[in-house]
Parts: structure tokens; sequence; C-alpha cells
């Protein structure tokens, strides 16, 4: 039964080639991201980070099929990509279950769009569900679920259909640090289990590392890969690895490339001719001395 | 865990239903007080502004339903002002439903049609009552005409409402699950707005109401609000406050009937 779901994905390459994309505005087109060339091989796991507004999220809805690229191609497979479909999952940062349907419900619902029938649906609704610890669930409506279990459930509804790659934007962005670890952990296995291509984005720099296989750092806008780092540690990954010397090295060098590029994108370094225009009394020191 | 046996359950019962059992008192107390102040006044005659002199006390409103439950005429107004209801309203709730639902959707239908149903909206629905009897050939079509009306834009005004407000991102997600124009519409667009399509049906159930009331009063010849007029020009004063009251029951049996559909439809809204 688990072989139909976790046979499929021998493919699912993703090359984003000089992509670039602007936003029509009011004051002339924003330029969200320019020339970014990433690529996610079948069965890897790559993270994005960034600063805020980098054009993370543009990247991947370009990936999705929601925006078509200004510049560059976008192809799955050695196919353009032209609008959204099943073969690309996504998990939003939104909780974006549909309230009206049982979690079961929710999960049948790429299968159901694929024309399968009842029984076949219930049955790998129910596989994933269990995969996933959601068994005891399955009859409950969205409005009754936790956070983390939302999620969970949205994970587990883009994985039904079986597509080549899992796209994710900030899923856990609104969870609490222990869920947000569980729900790490819940990633990492059904994503050996299906061996499925997953793009991931985030601006938590050890939640990169500790799921990826290569993370790639952005610049501030508009968006361009500044670096592209491999992440060599072994699998599988437990929680303790996060205090190895590995990791914090890791950890150190993409914390100053993106804190090199959140600076920017906020504007500049706090300078010195801005501090001295204060003058505020810190125990006789001024408060530039502090800085 | 949880203790087996009638007592339990019935302590248990009572600790989850305490605050419904609260209000169901506190309103018939309040009923009751009601019917108490409507005795009073009317038995004492009172005249304070308003006069009571010849409105009807409860004893004669009783005596005269009493009366009216052996007269099979009575019933007969009551199922033909129920009739009009069941038409008028199935029919725009069958025509306002899915227009809204298209108009939502799509942008050059909401752009050629809006701006019609905009003006014709504020027309209360017994302004077209001449033009009812001039489209209709019978009283009755006339009659089922404004009836529909009246519930028509509510209904109409809240689908839209409820399309406007779906969440870009369900439409989103159900697209990345290989969902297309049709199954969108059916899966995604229609159950985020039938909260707002059941608002729209139960306030749409009030101004039908009021409509057809209406209508019966001016131009009907049977119906529960023609009874009412009736009584008034026969000086019958207590079947006027029986044809009120048997409005307002009818009225707040429809809307009841319309609420619990909608609880059916909608498991997952526990509003
Ligand atoms: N529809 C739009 N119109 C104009 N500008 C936009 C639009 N959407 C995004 N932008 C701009 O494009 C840039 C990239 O946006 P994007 O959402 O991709 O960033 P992000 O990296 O996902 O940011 P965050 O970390 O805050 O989610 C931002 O600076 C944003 O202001
Ligand atoms: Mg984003």
């Amino acid at each position: 039964m688990s072989e139909t779901i976790a046979s499929q994905p021998t493919k699912g390459f993703v090359d984003v080639r000089n992509f670039g994309l602007s936003y029509p505005t009011l004051e002339g087109p924003v330029e969200a991201v320019c020339n970014a060339s990433i690529h996610v091989n079948p069965g890897e796991f790559v993270s994005i980070v960034g600063p805020s507004g980098c054009g993370k999220s543009t990247l991947l809805n370009a990936v999705a099929g929601f925006l078509k690229p200004s510049e560059g191609d976008v192809t799955l497979d050695g196919e353009a990509i032209d609008g959204p479909s099943a073969d690309r999952g996504i998990v939003f940062q939104q909780y974006s279950l549909f309230p009206w349907k049982t979690v079961k419900g929710n999960v049948e619902f790429g299968l159901k769009m694929k024309h399968l029938d009842k029984s076949s649906r219930d049955r790998a609704a129910r596989t994933l569900l269990g995969l996933a610890g959601l068994t005891a669930f399955e009859n409950k409506y969205p409005d009754s679920l936790s956070g983390g279990m939302k999620q969970r459930v949205g994970i587990v509804r883009a994985l039904a259909t079986g597509p080549k790659v899992l796209l994710l934007d900030e899923p856990f962005g609104a969870l609490d640090a222990q869920t947000r670890v569980i729900m790490q952990q819940i990633l990492t296995n059904m994503w050996q289990r299906l061996k499925i291509s997953v793009l991931f984005v985030t601006h938590d720099i050890d939640e990169a590392i500790f799921l990826s296989d290569r993370v790639y750092c952005m610049t501030a806008r508009p968006g361009t890969i500044k670096a592209e780092i491999k992440i060599p540690l072994e699998r599988p990954r437990q929680q303790s690895m996060m205090m190895s010397s590995e990791f914090l090295g890791l950890r150190r060098g993409l914390m100053s490339l993106i804190r090199e590029e959140s600076i920017k994108a906020m504007g500049g370094e706090l300078n010195d001719l801005a501090l001295d225009g204060l003058s505020i009394d810190l125990n006789g020191q001024s408060l530039a001395d502090v800085v | 865990m949880a203790q087996v046996g009638v007592w339990p359950y019935l302590t248990r019962w009572y600790l989850v239903n305490r605050g419904g059992l609260r209000a169901v008192l506190i309103g018939a107390i309040s009923l009751v007080l009601f019917l108490l102040a409507w005795h009073l006044l009317t038995i004492y005659r009172v005249v304070f502004f308003v006069r009571f002199t010849n409105v009807p006390s409860p004893a004669a409103v009783y005596e005269s339903l009493t009366r009216a439950m052996h007269d099979t005429k009575f019933f007969m107004h009551v199922m033909l002002s129920c009739r009009r209801i069941l038409f008028g309203f199935a029919l725009a709730a069958i025509i306002a439903v899915p227009l809204g639902l298209v108009m939502g959707r799509f942008k050059l239908v909401h752009e050629i049609l809006f701006p019609v149903t905009e003006i014709l909206r504020p027309i209360p629905a017994i302004a077209w009552v001449p033009i009812a009897i001039m489209l209709w050939p019978t009283n009755e079509q006339s009659i089922v005409f404004i009836t529909f009306l009246g519930a028509f834009f509510p209904v109409l005004v809240n689908t839209l409402h409820g399309m406007s407000l779906v969440d870009p991102v369900l439409v989103r997600a159900s697209q990345c699950l290989g969902a297309r124009e049709v199954s969108i519409f059916r899966e995604v667009y229609f159950p985020a707005s039938l909260p707002h399509i059941f608002t729209g049906l139960t306030v749409g159930m009030g101004v039908a109401w009021v409509s057809l009331i209406a209508a019966e009063m001016i131009s009907g010849q049977f119906g529960i609000g023609y009874f009412t007029w009736e009584a008034y020009s026969l000086v019958q004063y207590a079947d006027i406050a029986l044809g009120m009251i048997c409005i307002g029951i009818l009225g707040l049996g429809s809307s009841a009937l319309i609420r619990g559909l909608g609880r059916l439809v909608m498991p997952w809204n526990r509003t």
C-alpha cells in the first residue's frame, strides 16, 4: 500500500535559471528578485534563507506557478512551469486548510481532484495520516486543531497527491519553539520516507541547517543568490547535533552572511554621525560610546 | 472514567446546559411579564399618550384563537400565505444564490449586472405592487412576485459579500492540489461563501414575510395579512391581534427552519 505513495518521485528536478521578477506599482516596477539561479536535485532538501523582503516568497511562488518570471526560466524536470498544478505541492505560512472539510477530507482533496475512487482515496489518506500521527484526528474540523496540527495536516495534504516537489514557505513561522522542533522532525521523517524533492523557505538559520542538504542565502532586495552552502551533517539528524561544532560553524558562517544583508535591507549600519546628535547620559558615557 | 447511570448523566447534562436553561427560564419569565402587562393595560383600558381602549385583551385573543381553530377558513389563510412564501422565497434563493456566485467569480458579469441591482435594491418590494399587477396576469402571481423581490436582494447581496471574502490562499491551495475552474468553484468558493449565503437567506426570509404581508393587505383576497386587515374592516379587533401573533410565529418558525438547515449543511460552522 505505502509503496504507491513512496515509490513515485524518482524525478523532481527543479531548475531556476537567471530568474528575475518585478512587481508593477504606481512608482514604477519594483524589482523583487534579479538574476537568481537555484536548483533542487531529485530527492534533495534545499532551503532558501534571506532577510525579510528579499524575495524568497516571490521565488517560491514562481516555482509554484503563481507568478510568471519577468526574466529567466523556471523548469521542473526540463519542462517550463505554466501555472499551479498537483505535481508541486505547497504549504503556506498561513493555515490554509479548508475549514469545511474534516482532516481526512482535506487530505483526500487532491486525490478527489485526480478522480480516484472513494475507497482508494480513503486508504491513501489513512496511510499518510498514520505516518504523521494524525489518525486520531481524521474526523475533526480544522478549527478544533492546534496550529502545529494544522500545519502537519497541510503537509500531509500537499504530499497526498504524490507531487514531485514539496514547496514550503515559512511553514513553521507561526509556531512556538517546541512545536517547531517537533514539526521539523516530522517533516524530515516524511521526506526521508517519500524521497521527494523539497524547497523550503525560512528566515530561521538553525532550521535551515538542521533540515537541509543545501542552503541558498539571498541578498537584500533585489534578491539574488549570495551564497550556496552545503550541509555535510550526516543523516538521520538528531536534535543533539545542533550543539556540535560542525553545526555551530555552519551557523556562524550563515549568520554573518545574513547579518550583512539584513543590515542592508534595513537601510544601512547605525552610523556614528546619527548618534552624535544624541546626548543621552549613561553613567557618564554618551550612548554613542556605549554602542 | 465517565460514570454511567441516569443520575450522573443528568448531572453532567445540567452542568453542560446550565447557560441554556437559564436563558430559557428568563425568556419564559419575560414572556409572562409581557402578557401580564398586555392584560393589565387592556383590562383597565389605559389611556396614556396611546389609547388601549379598543385593543383586545389576551383573553379575547385566546377566545378568538379557539374559534379560529375550528374554522377551516383561518387555516386556508395561513396555508396560502405559507405557500406564497415557499414559492417566492424558493424562487429568490434559486436565482439569487447562483447569480451571486457567478457575479462574485466573473468580473465582467459583476460589472454588467451590479449597477442594475444597485438601483433596484433600495426600492421596497411593496413599491412594486402596481408594476407587479401590470406584469402578472393573476393576483396570486403578483403577490408571489412581491415576496420573491423581498427575499431576492438580501440573498444576492450576502452571497456577493461572501464571495468577496473568500480567502485567496484557499484558492491557491486548491490549485496546487490539482483543482480546475469548476472544482475550485464547487469545492472552494461555494462552501466558503455558505455562511454568508445563509445569513442572506435568514434576512431574506424576514423581508419576504414583510413584503408578503404588505402585499396581502393591499391587493390580496386571502392570506394571513389579508385576514388581519379584514378583521380591522369588520371591527373584529381580537382577530387583528390573532393575525399579528400568527404572523410573528410563522416568521420565527421559518427563520428557525433556515438556521437549522444551515447547521445541517455546515457542520463545521459552530456559530
Ligand atoms: N504584489 C506586490 N507588489 C509590489 N511589491 C511586492 C509585491 N509582493 C511583494 N513585493 C515586494 O517584493 C519584495 C519581495 O517580496 P517577498 O514576499 O518575495 O519577500 P520575502 O523574502 O518572502 O519576505 P518575508 O521574509 O517578509 O516573507 C518585497 O520587498 C515586497 O515589498
Ligand atoms: Mg515571504
